[in-house]
């Protein structure tokens, strides 16, 4: 078996400002990966850089396309890269509104994926968009309401219907949860959880929190100061964290 | 120098009709793709067909026979206005008549009569950029042309049917030419759209304000962008034309009163006349 | 029986002798003279001039006359005229810091080499209506003064620039660009944006900078230096190979000194926002020099996230005959894009009409939902096509 998606050696700096520094993974089909730390230790910096929105300095990221195996992200061309990141990943932003077209219908924002890898026919889209919206929880008789009127919950599962309608093998979350009320949050990890295990789909997951990561992460990676500095299984790290710097944040958060 | 001396033939000096037609076989060689040109200020405003007179003070020589139409007439004002800069400039013969013409300039209608290989239609074009309402920055819209990336494109399509059950586009309405590029037709109405498919003639279109060039060469694929389930359709009309009695052309609505009173006549004048000249001449 | 109209032509020809009846006005009130809106209106001269391109009174004070003191339709009369002119060639870069100052002063230094000269100004003046100048009152010559301006007059930021202070002015490679004979191309060098702000309507170049001050996009300036005198124009005619003075013109200089807390590659130094007419054409050249530096913001390492800053969205829309052409081009027919919107709006009224609760189908019914807005053209779902129906 070969891994869905190969990092090596990715280092992004700024100027001279570390990013991220030598992070090394493999990510294997339907796996969810959690990434964890504190605001500014990197974690949206390697995001980043894995999904193909920012140019790591050095390093490779390597994805099992469908159609060509294993290939160097930054190395295709942009047109293929497109291709990619509007079929077969899928990008949640902690934001929903960066996600989403606010200013056309639901409907609209679930069927664009299709339209753009050249859905055609009218009834096609609209039935898809409405079995997605379904997936999701959302009404069928908000389909034709633009996403402005919705809460900040149903947005975030709106932008997750978007993402996945086009059966994506890889989806990349920035706290997926963030800003969201604590009953709402729990709603949003029940059906993300769901999805991704009846879906098969391999996640990769960037939270400070880590009771979503807990819940929803196989495995987890600790960043601290743009590098990794623990990962194991998702148990294992949060329950006998070897690292003193994991421990600090175990203890942190997860003492009342 | 011609009838307006002082000037070069056709107003243009001929370092920049080069450039223009540099700028013309680039597009007739990619079709569809809009090509930048270095636009030049003319004595009438922009937005009034700065970037059609350009193209056809570009391909113009004195043997031609030019016709020049607005909204399909070709005495409306700002037809009447270009015909006389042409007659000034370049001194050249004019006509009304669709199929004497070797150029015709157009402002938002493709003429009635079929066009023949040999003749160049010259369209003023407003705005180039299709995805323009998608995008406003012309720095993204080119890189996804160079991407073919128009699903978006569809994304507006889609809105018109679930809100009205029908895409409600009737003018400017895109098309793909060559199965590669998405173009604006500049503002015809869709009626004029199928026109476009296949034509023998030759089409240019000029953005003068905007300093685009871009072009359909003769029997060239135009389609109109659709839903396989809600196939581009042109507008139709229950009534006929009330002077000459035509069921096929695009239909100008004329109020008569203020009492509700309307009639329906065409919006090519020159196809209008002489099908009522026919009719005479057979009564 | 209805005939279509006819007549254009005709109608044009009649517009126009009406039009220029109108512009002579009362045949019993004397006729301006060039010399006259050049002598007396010589602030409108000069503005036609910066914006039009052109360095010429009295073709400006024409344009001025013909366009009865329409001023955005003299510059446009003066850029078609300036197409038409064949290119000689181009001079050397003027040299302002060699100017026959009439007018200097600095608001960063009390006082400096050469002093503050205040010149002709409205500066300073109460704005009461003179009524003076109604009853045609012969104005007092102004004294000359017993010193004479100082002969050496070092620009401010040379001055700066000596310690080091500021910022070398950035030089852009190769020759300037001519955005009048290539199409702007994005991002834009600096040569061309200041050439496209020296050509930008006076207006939306001061709503721009002054937009800048109030907290769209600060770049906490410093007028440096502002002055305004005679210039010598330089040309080197190939086959000479030296330069050869041409003549003079007279032009407004501002240097704009901004506050810049520097980079991880560049100290902390102030920076440089330029700006430069044709005339007096103050307010025009400070303007232009906060939007100059607000443009730089992204080379800078600024975020640029406000109108002033955005390249694409200034450099596209400063240039006030494309803008005036653009919008006025709504009065010219457009009868069959209207007859278009018309149809496809009876129509969508008369099915409106007919809804019926949903026939059986694979999915809900189309139709004109409660509350869905047709008053877009082409019911885009952004708010762009109004501006874009042609």
């Amino acid at each position: 078996m070969t891994p869905l998606l190969k990092v090596t050696g990715l280092t992004r700096m700024y100027g001279s400002r570390l990013g991220c520094r030598d992070v090394t993974f493999d990510l294997w089909p339907g796996e969810v990966m959690g990434i964890v730390g504190e605001s500014g230790s990197g974690k949206t910096t390697l995001l980043n850089c894995l999904s193909a929105r920012l140019e790591p300095t050095a390093g490779r990221v390597e994805y099992d396309t469908r159609e060509a195996g294993m290939q160097d992200i930054y190395a295709m061309g942009e047109a293929r890269r497109r291709m990619l990141t509007r079929t077969d990943w899928g990008i949640v932003h902690q934001n929903p509104r960066d996600g989403l077209r606010l200013a056309v219908s639901a409907g609209a924002n679930v069927g664009e994926r299709l339209m753009a890898v050249g859905a055609r026919h009218y009834g096609a889209i609209r039935s898809q968009a409405l079995q997605w919206l379904d997936m999701v929880e959302i009404d069928a008789d908000r389909i034709d309401d633009l996403p402005l009127t919705f809460s900040g919950g149903m947005l975030q599962r709106l932008q997750i219907a978007r993402n996945l309608v086009t059966h994506p093998r890889l989806v990349f979350m920035d706290e997926p949860t963030g800003g969201l009320d604590v009953s709402v949050q729990a709603r949003l990890l029940d059906l993300l959880r769901r999805l991704v295990t009846d879906l098969g789909l391999a996640a990769i997951v960037v939270t400070h929190d880590l009771a979503v990561a807990r819940l929803l992460a196989h495995r987890l990676m600790v960043m601290r100061r743009g590098e990794v500095v623990e990962t194991g299984l998702t148990d294992q790290v949060l329950d006998d964290p070897h690292h003193p710097y994991t421990q600090l944040l175990v203890s942190s958060v997860l003492t009342p | 120098m011609t009838a307006a001396t002082g000037y070069n033939f056709a107003y243009l000096d001929d370092q920049t009709k080069r450039m223009i037609r540099r700028a013309i076989l680039k597009a007739v060689a990619v079709p569809g793709y809009q090509v930048p040109f270095g636009s030049r200020e003319m004595p009438l405003p922009y937005g009034w067909g700065t970037g059609g007179i350009q193209v056809t003070a570009s391909v113009i020589g004195p043997d031609d026979r030019l016709k020049v139409i607005d909204q399909g007439a070709d005495d409306t004002t700002n037809a009447v206005s270009i015909r006389r800069f042409f007659a000034r400039t370049a001194g050249v013969a004019t006509t009304d008549r669709t199929e004497e013409a070797t150029i015709i300039q157009t402002r938002h209608r493709i003429p009635e009569t079929p066009l023949a290989e040999g003749q160049i239609l010259v369209y003023q074009v407003p705005i180039p950029e299709p995805l323009r309402w998608l995008e406003p920055r012309e720095t993204e819209t080119r890189r996804m042309h160079a991407l073919a990336d128009y699903g978006a494109m569809h994304v507006k399509l889609y809105e018109d049917v679930a809100r009205f059950g029908r895409i409600a586009t009737t003018y400017d309405y895109p098309v793909m030419v060559n199965g590669r590029y998405l173009m604006r037709p500049s503002p015809i109405p869709k009626f004029d759209n199928p026109k476009m498919h296949m034509n023998p003639a030759l089409q240019l279109f000029g953005a003068g304000r905007e300093k685009r060039i871009y072009a359909v060469p003769p029997f060239t694929e135009v389609r109109s962008l659709d839903f396989e389930d809600h196939p581009f359709a042109v507008q139709s009309w229950d009534q006929s034309c009330a002077l000459c009695g035509s069921t096929e052309s695009f239909l100008d609505e004329v109020v008569t009163d203020d009492k509700g009173g309307r009639m329906y006549v065409c919006s090519d004048t020159d196809y209008c006349g002489r099908r009522r000249d026919r009719k005479e001449a057979a009564e | 029986m209805y005939v279509a109209v006819k007549g254009g032509e005709r109608a044009i020809d009649a517009a126009h002798r009406l039009m220029a009846e109108e512009r002579r006005g009362d045949p019993a009130t004397p006729e301006l003279s060039l010399g006259q809106i050049a002598g007396q209106l010589g602030l409108a001269v000069d503005r036609v001039m910066t914006e039009g391109s052109v360095y010429d009174t009295e073709l400006a004070a024409l344009a001025v006359k013909q366009a009865q003191g329409d001023l955005v339709e003299a510059i446009f009369l003066l850029r078609a005229y300036r197409t038409t002119l064949p290119r000689f060639g181009a001079s050397e870069p003027v040299d302002t810091a060699a100017m026959a100052i009439r007018r200097r002063i600095s608001a960063a230094y009390k006082d400096l080499p050469g002093g503050q000269v205040l010149g002709p100004t409205y500066d300073y003046t109460h704005r009461l209506l003179d009524f003076a100048l109604a009853a045609d009152g012969d104005v007092p010559w102004a004294e000359a003064s017993d010193t004479a301006v100082a002969d050496v007059m070092p620009r401010v930021a040379d001055v700066l620039d000596r310690e080091g202070l500021i910022e070398a002015n950035p030089t852009g490679g190769g020759p300037p660009g001519d955005l009048t004979r290539e199409p702007l191309t994005l991002p834009a060098g600096r040569d061309l944006r200041l050439q496209n702000l020296a050509r930008a309507d006076e207006g939306f170049v001061l709503a721009l900078g002054y937009s800048s001050q109030r907290g769209y996009g600060n770049t906490h300036p410093f007028a440096g230096e502002i002055r305004m005198g005679e210039v010598t124009v330089e040309l080197v005619p190939e086959e000479l190979g030296f330069p050869v003075a041409i003549g003079t013109v007279t032009v407004t200089e501002c240097q704009m000194i901004n506050q810049f807390k520097g980079s991880k590659d560049i100290p902390p130094q102030f920076t440089r926002g330029y700006g430069l007419t044709f005339g007096k054409s103050e307010r025009k050249a400070m303007a232009m020099a906060l939007v100059d530096r607000s443009l730089r913001a992204r080379e800078l390492g600024e975020d640029a996230a406000n109108p002033a800053q955005d390249e694409e969205f200034v450099l596209m829309h400063s240039d006030n005959v494309e803008a005036s052409g653009f919008v006025q081009h709504l009065k010219l027919p457009h009868y069959v894009d209207f007859q278009s919107e018309l149809e496809m709006i009876r129509r969508l009224r008369a099915a409106g009409q007919q809804l019926e609760p949903a026939p059986a189908g694979d999915w809900p019914v189309e139709g004109p939902r409660a509350g869905a807005s047709v008053s877009q053209a082409g019911g885009c779902p952004r708010p762009a096509p109004e501006g874009q129906r042609q």
